[in-house]
């Protein structure tokens, strides 16, 4: 990997924190209104299917989770296990595909 | 008078701890027990020193388990219970004793092109540099390094990536950058980029909090990480 895909990477890896942290901090808002109020499984989904705007935004999640979760694991396996190279970037590659496959699927299930 | 016991590393990459029991003494520096115990008690013990008043960088050890400069550190500061624990820095090879060699260090200033590279001639006049421009104030925050090591010694970056260039070679690089008459910028970015360049670092700040100059190494290397981000997005990497 040359040095201008390396520091995209961690270009990416800054910028999508970014997105985390925002969709972080409304997630858990979201979570603590639906129990304090009680609402049920049911009334979630609701809520949820057929609604563009939250479609939108657990897919911008699951984007930037894709994004993020890899490039550092990259760093991770390469610092605890001295692993590098095309192996180590095939492998974090397919978990960010893994990641966005299952997230969207988990998207699409609650809005479908 | 009271004494020290002090613990002092022999032998190369594998060795132990030799004890010594040195004379407690008012003001005395750790660099001063080292040179007791090679003049008084053991002549073969190697170490390294030059200066003695903090301006050279090559008397730096581990005590106590942390990276200092031995000369310019009071006993009084780091014993602990009458103890010390004097070892060579980490992340260098042992040469002997407290002797590190510091060849991969300096290697590594290199590959950060850490040398200035002007480009004017002789015929050129001086270049005009305000003392109060924000290049220059940035270039003066870690102009002062002296080479020590112990920046380099206290990175957990450098054990686990041997490759990554380390706080001393960046931020020598970083001033470099903000130098308005250095012509080399755009190769000294490229060198200093990626994987094991400055985005290696964590920012855990040990570089920062250890160095007994009081500079930032980590504030040097997130000024590089936004000149390489920029350059590598216009493409210029």
């Amino acid at each position: 990997m040359n040095t201008r895909t390396q520091v995209l990477l961690w270009t990416a890896q800054r910028a999508s924190a970014v997105v985390l942290a925002v969709c972080v901090v409304v997630h858990l808002v979201t979570i603590v209104y639906a129990i304090r109020n009680g609402i049920t499984a049911v009334e979630i989904l609701d809520r949820t299917r057929g609604s563009y705007a939250w479609c939108g935004f657990y897919a911008i999640f699951v984007a930037a989770v894709a994004v993020h979760a890899p490039i550092g694991l990259r760093s991770v396996l390469a610092e605890t296990l001295n692993w590098r190279g095309k192996g180590l970037d095939l492998t974090v590659l397919a978990t960010g595909l893994a990641l966005a496959l299952w997230g969207f699927r988990a998207v699409y299930a609650v809005f479908a | 008078m009271s004494t020290l016991r002090v613990s002092v590393w022999r032998g190369q990459e594998s060795g132990g701890y030799q004890e010594f029991e040195v004379p407690r003494l008012a003001s005395q520096t750790v660099l001063d027990v080292v040179t007791f115990i090679q003049r008084e008690l053991d002549p073969t013990l190697a170490y390294r020193y030059a200066c003695r008043v903090g301006m050279c960088g090559s008397c730096a050890m581990t005590v106590n388990g942390r990276a200092r400069w031995t000369c310019r550190t009071h006993v009084d500061n780091v014993a602990q219970g009458g103890q010390l624990e004097i070892a060579p820095l980490r992340n260098l090879p042992v040469v002997r004793d407290l002797v590190t060699d510091m060849t991969p260090f300096f290697d590594k200033w290199a590959r950060a092109r850490g040398r200035f590279q002007g480009g004017a001639t002789r015929k050129d006049d001086f270049a005009r540099v305000a003392p109060g421009s924000p290049a220059r104030q940035l270039a003066d925050a870690g102009i002062e390094c002296i080479g020590c090591g112990v920046c380099y010694s206290s990175c957990d970056v450098v054990a686990w990536t041997p490759a990554y260039l380390g706080p001393a070679a960046l931020n020598r690089a970083w001033t470099l950058v903000n130098d308005v008459r250095d012509t080399g910028n755009r190769a000294r970015l490229a060198a200093v980029a990626g994987d094991a360049g400055c985005h290696a670092c964590h920012t855990h700040m040990s570089c920062s909090e250890r160095c007994p100059k009081q500079i930032s190494p980590t504030a040097a290397i997130a000024g590089l990480k936004r000149a390489t981000a920029l350059a590598a997005l216009k493409g210029e990497l």
